[in-house]
């Protein structure tokens, strides 16, 4: 059963000295409205990981790893591969984790990473397949929140997006007639086709912010994560127990969707990787 | 060349694209809940039920400033196609939070602090945007049960098939369309509680989308109204005969 966030006592008497600085355009960590925070990729931190990427946006700190393996298709996807993506706040990351079974926090993260990537069409499944119908790759995203100070959502999708950017998996043959699929001793990218951007703002009173920090998610009135893909947008989630106006979403999107291109650009340059073509041709397929 | 809308523009249940499915409310249907509600949209049946203002249990999590919203939503096992095995799914867990952050933002918790509000929504039969109706029924027990509200709550779901925008997807259009964007709002307060979206679209589609998805909102709060005063004005009539 969902239920409704704590009180931050401590949090919620801030607010008010927060929404004074919110009208100078000032937040508490000296940055504007539209700043985040700044933003680290690194790629294979993980050796025995297919693909691995630990991300820091401030004080945020996500760690993705990407494993394969092989796998039916889905019945309503018999010719694509499978993309599961999963994601733990770990209870080391925050005193107010709780030990167990993620909860709907970590559930609603996998899922609108999930959503962000597989939507984009980042990685064109339809080219991890063996037989049709019968066995696929199967790829699996993990995502460990080892630091949790605001949004998670972008640091998370950021991290997924980077292993599975600069994945190397294990390349399977499967000839006619065959049953048994055969290691050829290859590692390959993944058909990567582009790179979607995660953009998450919260709201105070009337003040939008780009990149939240915890002590700002504790006070907002909602929040949005938009993900992007070159030509649009492609995920939304809003939450948090508050309200947007049409007006207030119609802005966000489209100044979003204009910052999400400067964000791409940082991350390739991260990543060492080009551009949409440059990133497809290097997939090798 | 469309399979899911036809060369006259007719969806696959006959619909126009900017047409909902035929809608059904009515208003405390259950004797035990506080406040009760129930939908039809399309070949969606769902139960809304609310409990509270109550005491919170377990204490601990009491929260000292307004009361706690809990929020479950349930697909019944026979709701779907293929047997849904009853324990909570991911996309459950997930639906029940969004689910509760959407009528939150229209409850007025701080006029109960310390107490607890269950909403409990069950699916009985699911037949795409069973979400958005969840929330248009929960808004509805929330005002039977006397909960104090900023606004009703109205929910719908917009999306792209064979390219076009189109209000209220069906379970067809759900699944083998391009795009599905449920839309939860409060129109009095012109607030949106709830947006989600999966799928591709241009920043002009979304903007069509998401107006599309509000004149869609608007349209169901106006049946909300009606249930509302249906329900209370038969019975007003019912106490003064007696």
């Amino acid at each position: 059963m969902s239920v409704s966030r704590r009180s931050f006592v401590v949090e919620r008497l801030r607010k008010e000295k927060m929404k004074e600085l919110l009208a100078k355009g000032q937040r508490l960590d000296g940055r504007g409205m539209t700043d985040y925070r700044p933003l680290s990729i690194s790629t294979s931190v993980v050796s025995k990981a297919e693909g691995s990427a630990q991300v820091h946006l401030g004080n945020t700190a996500v760690i993705a790893g990407v494993k394969v393996a092989l796998d039916r298709p889905y019945r309503d996807t018999p010719d694509r591969g499978n993309l599961i993506v999963n994601a733990e706040i770990l209870p080391l990351a925050s005193p107010y984790v709780e030990l167990g079974p993620p909860d709907e926090n970590a559930i609603e993260l996998a899922r609108v990473v999930d959503r962000g990537i597989r939507e984009s069409g980042m990685v064109d499944m339809s080219k991890l397949v063996l037989r049709p119908g019968e066995l696929v790759y199967s790829i699996f995203v993990d995502i460990n929140v080892l630091n949790a100070d605001g949004n998670l959502f972008d640091a998370a999708s950021y991290a997924a997006v980077a292993a599975l950017a600069t994945a190397r998996i294990p390349e399977y043959s499967l000839p006619e007639g065959s049953s048994t699929p055969t290691p050829t001793g290859n590692r390959i990218p993944l058909p990567v086709t582009g790179l979607p951007v995660s953009m998450t703002a919260a709201k105070i009173g009337d003040y939008v912010l780009y990149d939240p920090t915890e002590e700002e998610e504790a006070v907002m009135d909602t929040r949005l994560t938009m993900v992007f893909t070159e030509d649009g947008i492609c995920a939304l989630q809003k939450g948090g127990s508050g309200g947007w106006s049409p007006a207030e979403v119609v802005k966000l999107v489209e100044e979003a969707f204009a910052k999400a291109k400067e964000i791409r650009e940082e991350i390739r340059r991260m990543l060492g990787i080009g551009g949409q073509a440059e990133a497809a041709q290097g997939s090798g397929t | 060349m469309g399979k899911l809308i036809d060369e006259s523009g007719r969806r696959t249940d006959g619909r126009g694209p900017h047409e909902m499915r035929p809608l059904k409310l009515e208003v405390g249907i259950l004797k035990n809940a506080d406040g009760s509600a129930y939908i039809e949209l399309g070949r969606n049946k769902i139960v809304a039920a609310v409990y509270g203002p109550k005491e919170v249990h377990p204490r601990h999590l009491t929260l000292p400033d307004r009361m706690l919203i809990k929020c479950r939503y349930h697909m019944s096992p026979f709701s779907v196609e293929e047997r849904k095995p009853p324990q909570p799914s991911r996309r459950e867990i997930e639906i029940s939070k969004v689910m509760r952050e959407a009528l939150e933002a229209a409850i007025i918790t701080d006029q109960y602090p310390r107490t607890a509000l269950d909403i409990f929504v069950e699916v009985l039969e699911s037949d795409g945007g069973s979400r958005g109706a969840s929330i248009t029924a929960a808004s509805l027990a929330l005002a039977n049960a006397g909960i104090p509200m900023r606004d009703l709550v109205a929910a719908c779901a917009v999306g792209k098939v064979d390219g076009q925008i189109v209000l209220d997807l069906n379970d067809v259009e759900d699944k083998e369309g391009e795009v599905d964007m449920p839309v939860a709002y409060m129109p009095n307060l012109d607030r949106i509680t709830l947006l989600q979206m999966d799928g591709k679209l241009t920043i002009d589609e979304f903007k069509a989308a998401l107006d599309l998805a509000l004149r869609g909102c608007r349209q169901l709060y106006e049946a909300q109204r009606r249930a509302l005063y249906d329900h209370y004005f038969s019975s007003a009539q019912q106490e003064v005969s007696k």
